[in-house]
């Protein structure tokens, strides 16, 4: 999963090196323009730091909470095999959230400080995860365009300027290509099954693809991402990704045999493009406003869990504590 | 040329039941921990309760496949699984009340691992080369589970005032249950004549050895053995089972016959 190419600004971030000097922002330039990578004990500019602790964060929270819609289906997989893929699969995006969060405290953040701005609401996460999953077909969907136009943002952010951001998107990338697949896959199988699998199939593409078209954020002449492009942390522009994306998707829609929810979409000989038709802003930033069918469960769901387990923690340091107290009374 | 045909010879129902058992055991306590994906207290929780759930997962495909196999009437681990009704499922009681909390989860999983190591141990040599297969692949597994659920319930036990006492009230609430797993019953005692693994009581002494130092540890007391009875062996299970299996067997009875 991936955060949407949207820049949204988050709590203030604390953190050391908060130094401005221009001999270091000199050797900063001349590093990012040479294509190099700056890693965690390298000098930069703030805002520079701050920009990736929103973003990698908004990445983790994203792969978090993108657990839940995919996770309501593991309990009704419809065979053990899709159940166990599926608990792969949702696997693999904690782990991603786990490693991302990784990443983000290298800049100087605690874990703590990032999961607290999620649950208060303060941070943002990928607007993608407040749509409901409300068939079988929607965890095949979720893999092939979801994760299909994750994979599109990402795979650039795998060059990105910064060291541990950019290793971090290496193994992430290469396991959100197995999730394309799999979703891809149970996808195909129920396009070759019975009527109603396959109603199925084109209720979730109906329901998926405007979203999924929405994950590359706004146009490129509304969007805010001028610094981002010049430190190389965003290399490539939303709306060329998401001309990528819907170039490549077209094609395997008509193989498995659905049909997209746009009229407008048809071959433009002379771009050497797909056209498709305007995207609803007003309920993309209803969404990203809280107004999704799901912001509000989902948040309610993180607390959830974090309130209830508040104990276990809690325990986890206590016995860790204790555990050093006897120890130091032993030795 | 010979032509071989479907097998029809099933093998002894003892057999077919023990295997079953096991399969089932797998089944409803991995669909009880997929059930966390998402929701534990931490990271580091979902993804072991989600690695845990699809080690068990997988263990439950191998025996339940393998059940079918000796059963020989062409049910595949996904009939096995998600059509039969709720008299025939013969996993213990104890794999399928709800999760609770982490300390109730934790401490059943502490329970359970320790009890299916010894037993696939034992199994690793079963006259059953196809089990003893599963057996040994399912060992590794268990170690994990054990090792992770033990340390898991010492930090509870240990922790806090209130981490203690939600962990001393799982124990008490699942020690019970655990007397199912060795009660004397026919199937295993058939099983056990004839090599294919042993009678599950036979594993109570070394599985109390395995445990008592971990409760130790995490300052809980052992309760006393009480009358509580359980029978999911047999088929007769909780009211909890019935809601399990509503929403795991959902897709199966709505779509009857359909390929995923």
């Amino acid at each position: 999963m991936y955060t949407q190419s949207l820049s949204i600004p988050d709590a203030e971030a604390k953190g050391p090196r908060k130094v401005e000097n221009p001999e270091y922002l000199a050797e900063f330039n001349a590093k990012i323009d040479a294509g190099g990578f700056i890693e965690a004990k390298d000098w930069m500019p703030e805002a520079y730091r701050k920009t990736l602790i929103r973003q990698i964060s908004q990445h983790a929270h994203s792969e978090i909470v993108g657990m839940l819609p995919e996770g309501n289906w593991i309990t009704r997989a419809p065979s053990l095999k899709r159940k166990a893929i599926l608990l792969a699969k949702v696997q693999d995006e904690g782990g991603h959230g786990l490693y991302l969060y990784a990443a983000a405290e290298t800049l100087g953040v605690s874990r703590d400080e990032l999961t607290e701005a999620l649950l208060s609401g303060k941070a943002k996460y990928s607007s993608i995860f407040n749509y409901p999953t409300l068939n079988w077909a929607d965890i095949g969907v979720i893999g092939w365009l979801v994760d299909g136009a994750a994979i599109m943002n990402q795979i650039p952010l795998c060059k990105c300027s910064y060291g541990p951001y950019a290793r971090a998107m290496v193994r992430v990338c290469k396991e959100e290509s197995f999730h394309q697949r799999q979703g891809y896959d149970l996808l195909l199988q129920m396009m070759k099954g019975t009527a109603e699998q396959r109603e199925m199939v084109q209720d979730a593409v109906n329901r998926w693809w405007w979203p999924s078209i929405m994950m590359f954020g706004p146009h490129d002449k509304d969007s805010v991402h001028t610094d981002s492009a010049r430190w190389g942390i965003k290399r490539i522009s939303n709306d060329d990704l998401r001309q990528k994306f819907v170039d490549a998707t077209v094609k395997q829609a008509e193989v498995l045999g659905v049909s997209l929810p746009d009229p407008a979409l048809k071959w433009n000989e002379a771009r050497g493009h797909f056209d498709f038709g305007a995207i609803d802003w007003d309920e993309f930033w209803n969404v990203v406003g809280g107004h999704g069918q799901c912001n509000v469960d989902r948040l309610a769901a993180r607390n959830k869990a974090w309130d209830e387990g508040a104990w276990v923690r809690e325990a986890a340091i206590a016995h860790a504590e204790k555990t050093a107290e006897r120890e130091k009374q032993a030795a | 040329m010979t032509q071989t045909t479907t097998q029809t010879v099933s093998a002894p129902a003892e057999h077919i039941e023990y295997v079953m058992r096991l399969g089932d055991n797998a089944l409803i306590l991995g669909q009880r921990l997929s059930e966390w994906c998402g929701h534990a207290p931490v990271i580091e929780e979902d993804l072991a309760l989600a690695n845990m759930a699809l080690d068990l997962v997988g263990q439950a495909r191998l025996l339940l496949t393998h059940a079918g196999k000796l059963e020989g009437k062409g049910r595949d681990e996904d009939q096995l699984a998600f059509l039969r009704v709720e008299r025939d499922y013969r996993n213990i009681t104890m794999m399928e009340v709800p999760n609770e909390d982490f300390g109730r989860t934790t401490v059943r999983n502490v329970l359970y691992s320790a009890f299916q190591i010894l037993l696939w141990q034992r199994l690793a040599t079963s006259s059953d080369t196809e089990l003893a297969a599963i057996a040994a692949k399912s060992l590794k597994e268990a170690r994990y589970h054990f090792n992770h659920s033990a340390e898991w319930v010492i930090r509870l036990g240990d922790g806090t005032e209130v981490s203690h006492a939600k962990t001393q009230a799982a124990l008490d609430y699942l020690w019970p249950y655990t007397a199912e797993l060795f009660a004397a019953n026919p199937t295993d005692e058939a099983v056990s004549a004839a090599g294919i693994g042993p009678a599950w009581g036979e594993l109570e002494a070394d599985w109390e050895a395995m445990l008592l130092p971990v409760f130790a540890q995490a300052t809980l007391v052992v309760p006393a053995r009480t009358p509580f009875k359980t029978f999911g062996k047999f088929g007769r299970h909780s009211e909890h089972m019935g809601h399990l299996l509503a929403t795991m067997q959902y897709m199966q009875r709505t779509y009857p016959g359909a390929q995923w």
